[in-house]
């Protein structure tokens, strides 16, 4: 835990192409590179998972016809990359000062073989484990935004995980908010 | 809501009207309100919406609140982009002659458009002089998200009152837009302690656009360098860094 790190650069509202320009809100774009190599197929899928998350809560409709870009590099990989974007994307726009409806934070879930959960597993973990989910959760009420399954388990087993990575997420929430303190109080 | 005045909120957070206090509490018929609901309209600035019974974050940043009128409350957030609102003063660097318009870039989304007319003493016969990359101070006529940003050099009256083609020389920079509204504050100490190092002109934009120009260069890139750390430094840092100048 801490060694992978993304970062993440927002540009926009910004003016838009007008093949791409959505009429009444604003077109996201996400674009993720990885650490070597070019983005290959499953870039691309994490790059749409991103993206509508994102669009459930930026609130495209106060700039219809722009376009909005989210660039993600990854920096280094060690385990749980899907949700270090989700948390890396959420402060992104945070800090750039787009209207958001609500936070989003990303948790994964190792499911163990013998049945034990583990929060934010390092690569290695993730290899053993029988199942992993990512979920993203919002601020409102902890709703799921988002979820990515790999493996197979039971309907039990997922609402289970489910529970600890909402109570995950009141820590990485409260981690947003003692940045956003601490960079209002120059 | 009254008590997260002056503290930092993030988007989500949905602050309850006092007005509302009594609506909270389920089961209780009794008037919880201790303070008085406020009088007339409450307005809801930039970075607040309303949701409901009360209003919903949508920028991080400090909450702040007006008393007066109808009370107002909004969000001080310290971004970089900037998105046109009617009524602001803002500095454009002309891109583009199309016409009788000239298209303005703003830093929004969309250039600004400006019509050749819309200058003190302009008619058909008299045109201004104004050529692309020029700098123009004006104000935003129109400015919503459905339709392209118009300016105007003229206020309401006609009269310029500082607005038009700024001059030659000079230095252009940008910083975000919370240092932008600081240094519009009455009485800005930054500008007061600035004043007494050199004499120079300022044109402050709303998008994020300074203009600076002293007697040399190398005074210019002075004011330049201390206006865009001022954002990070606190008051005695700034005051230690211009007596170390004022003393050179």
């Amino acid at each position: 835990p801490g060694d992978t790190s993304v970062l993440a650069g927002l540009y926009g509202p910004a003016e838009a192409k007008v093949s791409k320009e959505l009429p009444d809100r604003a077109a996201l774009e996400v674009l993720l590179r990885p650490k070597v190599g070019l983005p290959g197929v499953l870039e691309r899928s994490r790059e749409q998972l991103l993206r509508q998350t994102c669009e459930a809560v930026v609130l495209g409709m106060l700039h219809p016809r722009t376009a909005i870009t989210l660039v993600l590099q990854v920096l280094s990989d060690a385990g749980s990359l899907l949700s270090c974007c989700l948390n890396a994307a959420c402060m992104a726009l945070l800090d750039a000062g787009l209207p958001l409806a609500a936070l989003f934070c990303g948790v994964t879930c190792a499911l163990q073989p013998d049945g034990t959960i583990l929060l934010d597993p390092t690569a290695r973990q993730e290899q053993e484990a029988r199942a992993i989910f990512t979920f993203a959760i919002a601020s409102s009420e902890r709703k799921v935004l988002m979820t990515n399954t790999k493996g197979s388990c039971s309907v039990e087993e997922m609402q289970q995980c489910l529970a600890a990575a909402q109570c995950a997420a009141n820590t990485i929430f409260q981690f947003y908010r003692d940045s956003v303190r601490r960079r209002y109080s120059k | 809501a009254e008590a997260l005045v002056g503290q930092v909120v993030l988007p989500g957070d949905l602050l309850l009207l006092p007005a509302h206090y009594d609506e909270d509490a389920e089961g209780e018929r009794l008037r919880l309100s201790a303070g008085a609901a406020p009088q007339g309209r409450l307005l809801c600035g930039p970075g607040l919406r309303r949701s409901g019974a009360g209003l919903l974050v949508t920028k991080c940043g400090l909450l702040r609140h007006r008393p007066a009128g109808g009370g107002a409350y909004w969000v001080d957030s310290k971004q970089k982009r900037y998105v046109p609102v009617k009524g602001d003063h803002v500095i454009g660097i002309v891109t583009a002659k199309a016409g009788d318009v000239f298209r303005l870039d703003v830093g929004g989304s969309e250039p600004a458009s400006l019509s050749y007319l819309a200058f003190e003493g302009a008619t058909k016969r008299n045109r201004p002089n104004v050529q692309v990359g020029d700098l123009v101070y004006g104000q935003f006529v129109v400015a919503n998200k459905d339709m392209e940003p118009e300016m105007v050099c003229i206020d309401s009256s006609g009269k310029s009152s500082g607005m038009g083609i700024i001059g030659q020389d000079g230095f252009l920079f940008k910083v975000s837009l919370g240092l932008i509204r600081k240094l519009l504050a009455p009485k800005c100490e930054i500008i007061q302690e600035l004043s007494q190092l050199y004499p120079f002109e300022l044109v402050l934009g709303m998008n994020g656009r300074i203009w600076v120009k002293a007697k040399t260069v190398q005074q210019t890139l002075i004011i330049v360098n201390i206006l865009e750390a001022c954002e990070y430094m606190t008051a005695e840092q700034r005051k230690q860094a211009l007596a170390k100048l004022s003393g050179n």
